[in-house]
This record gives structure tokens, sequence and C-alpha cells, in this order.
């Protein structure tokens, strides 16, 4: 794995020359195991009541919220025909669903036990629960690494 | 009885899962290997349990927070500790902040500065390194993302090398991953005496 070209590392612009991309090629393990989260989060094989499209397209929406277009842009490319997840006349699951990643990501200290409740209530499963939680907790870490990457090839700039 | 704990403490909490963790005599032989259960090893945390519902998950997590935390080399282990702090206070993540404020403190072998980040918040008095580690993991918590120019001027200005700093994003990221388990799939819990 060339780790300039994992998603992380890409979306960043952090290049192989130059100072930040050396500081970046120590760390050539993490950055690898980043990219296999990403690959056990949105492609896995035991996906459960989450498809990839759907994946996909969830992961597009938690970079938007991040603020992160080209990450968005990235994510959109597998969502296929669920790109545009709207929540407007979305079917209950959905919509029980879309409520919660959006808090999970963006208001996570504000998160309490009846919103876990509120997913058992639709029906979704406690396995499918932690597969959703996985995907938004990851997307959260990945969203970090790209905007701290970023930020120290600005700086270097 | 037990009751959930809602203010920062270095005194770990016990993790109770709001969901069914993975019973142990009903787990796939992946999730077993994942759990890197043996017949002297039986004993697994609920949460590592819980996460074994996702087991492609916990089988890449597991490599990767170990790596971002403990590999050589970079920034000082104590360090990381406080851009996990710093994720884990934004997320109001009790159970992380309380684990890796008394990895700091036993670490550091002093509980000064997890105590006046614990009374006072951002508002602690810190040294100027201290300060640019946390306000920089702090600021990169906040969702959205809000570190910017100014806390990585913080960094550089206070010393830290390129590979320190990576080290500091890789941690207070970590926790914007762990804290989104650990806060949204259990309570911290301490248990009391019934009277």
């Amino acid at each position: 794995m060339n780790i300039f070209e994992t998603t992380a590392v890409k979306m960043s612009g952090v290049t192989q020359d130059g100072e930040i991309g050396s500081a970046v090629a120590t760390r050539a393990n993490i950055i690898e195991l980043t990219q296999a989260a990403e690959d056990a989060v949105l492609r896995p094989r035991d996906f459960g009541a989450f498809d990839h499209v759907l994946r996909a397209a969830l992961a597009a929406r938690v970079a938007l919220l991040a603020g992160d277009e080209a990450l968005e842009s990235y994510y959109l490319t597998g969502a296929g025909d669920r790109a545009v997840l709207d929540q407007t006349g979305a079917d209950q699951w959905l919509e029980v669903i879309l409520s919660f990643v959006d808090k999970v990501a963006n208001e996570t200290r504000d998160v309490a036990a009846e919103d876990i409740l509120a997913l058992q209530g639709a029906g979704i499963s406690d396995a499918d629960i932690v597969r959703l939680c996985e995907l938004v907790a990851f997307l959260a870490y990945q969203i970090r690494v790209i905007a701290g990457l970023r930020l120290m090839k600005g700086a270097a700039a | 009885m037990s009751r959930i704990v809602h203010k920062f403490t270095r005194t770990v909490p016990h993790w109770q899962p709001r969901v069914t963790p993975v019973k142990l005599d009903e787990a796939t032989p992946e999730q077993l290997d994942a759990l890197k259960i043996t017949p002297s090893n039986t004993k697994v945390s609920d949460y590592v349990l819980t996460l074994a519902h996702d087991v492609e998950s916990l089988t890449v997590r597991s490599p990767l927070f170990n790596a971002i935390m403990y590999d050589a080399g970079g920034m000082s282990r104590s360090e990381r500790e406080l851009g996990a702090l710093g994720a884990s206070m934004v997320n109001r993540c009790i159970y992380c902040a309380a684990v890796h404020a008394d990895r700091h403190a036993k670490l550091e072998k002093d509980t000064g500065v997890t105590d006046e980040l614990f009374a006072k918040g951002e508002n602690a008095d810190l040294s100027v390194r201290n300060r640019a580690i946390f306000d920089f993991a702090r600021k990169a918590a906040e969702a959205p993302p809000a570190a910017g120019q100014a806390e990585m001027d913080a960094l550089r200005d206070a010393g830290l090398s390129d590979e320190e700093i990576l080290d500091l994003i890789l941690s207070s990221a970590l926790f914007g991953w762990a804290n989104r388990l650990m806060h949204v799939l259990g309570d911290p819990v301490r248990q009391e005496a019934t009277a």
C-alpha cells in the first residue's frame, strides 16, 4: 500500500516530498491501518442492515456535516442512488437512523440512553447499532486526521 | 445499585453497555479470534464484547489504537494521553476522560495537570507546551473540527516537532472515534452498596 494514495493522506494534499511527507512516512503502519479501518466500516463482508451503498451515503452526509466537501464527494462516488439522503419523507427506519447519525456525529456529548432506545424501538438490532456507531465514529477520526494534516501542510507552506 | 457518573473524575468508573454484548459461549470463531480468547484468557470486558458485534472493525481498531497510543518515537506517551483527554472532555466521555487522565497522572507521577483541567476546563493554568497541546486537541475535537492556523502555530512556537504534531493529531482524532463508542454505547457507572 502506498500511504500517500490512502484516502486520509490523499485528501489532505500531503505528498511524499517535503518535511510533512517524511513525518507521515514514520507512521506508515498507522496510515495503513487507517485505510484498513475505512475498508472495514465502509465495505465490510458482514454489513448487517447497512449495505455498502447506504454506508457510503451516510459517510458522505457525515463528511458534509463536518464541512469537508472533498471527502463528501469521495464518498458520494460509492453512494449510487442513495446519493441524496433526504430526511423529509424518508421511511421511519431511515429517519431514525439519520437522526442518530447526525447526533452522534456533531452533538456527541448530548447522546443519551434514549437515543439507543429509539433505534431499538425502530427494530434495529444491537449488532446493527454497534455497526452504525463504528461507521460514524470512524468517520469522526478520519475527518480529523485529514483536517490536521491539512493544517500541518499549510503551516509548512 | 449503580448510579451514572456525570462529573469528570480520575477514578475510573465501571462501563455499563446500553446494548447486549456478544455472549462468549455464542461467539463465532472470527469473534473469538478478534477477542484474542485463549483457554487461559477468558476474561473479556463488556466493552470489547459489545464491539465484537462488528468484528471486522474491532479487528482493525485494536492494533490501530495501540499503534497510535504506544508506538515508540514521536510524542511522549503522557502528551498523547493529554490529546486523548482533550477530545474526551469536549465530547464529555466521562469514562474515556477518567481512563486517560489516570494514565496521564501515572505516567507523569503527578496529578497536577489533570486536577487543574478537571477543575477549570479550558481555563486551566497550564505550561505553554501543555496549553498548546490541550488547545489543539480540544479545538480539533469540536464538531465540525475547529483547530486552525493559530493552534498549529502555537504547537510550533511551543517547540513541537512535525512528528510530535502528527502524533497529537492522531491521538486526539482517535478519541473522536473512541468517545463515539464509549459515550454512545454505554454509561459510566459507580456501584453503590445497597442501604
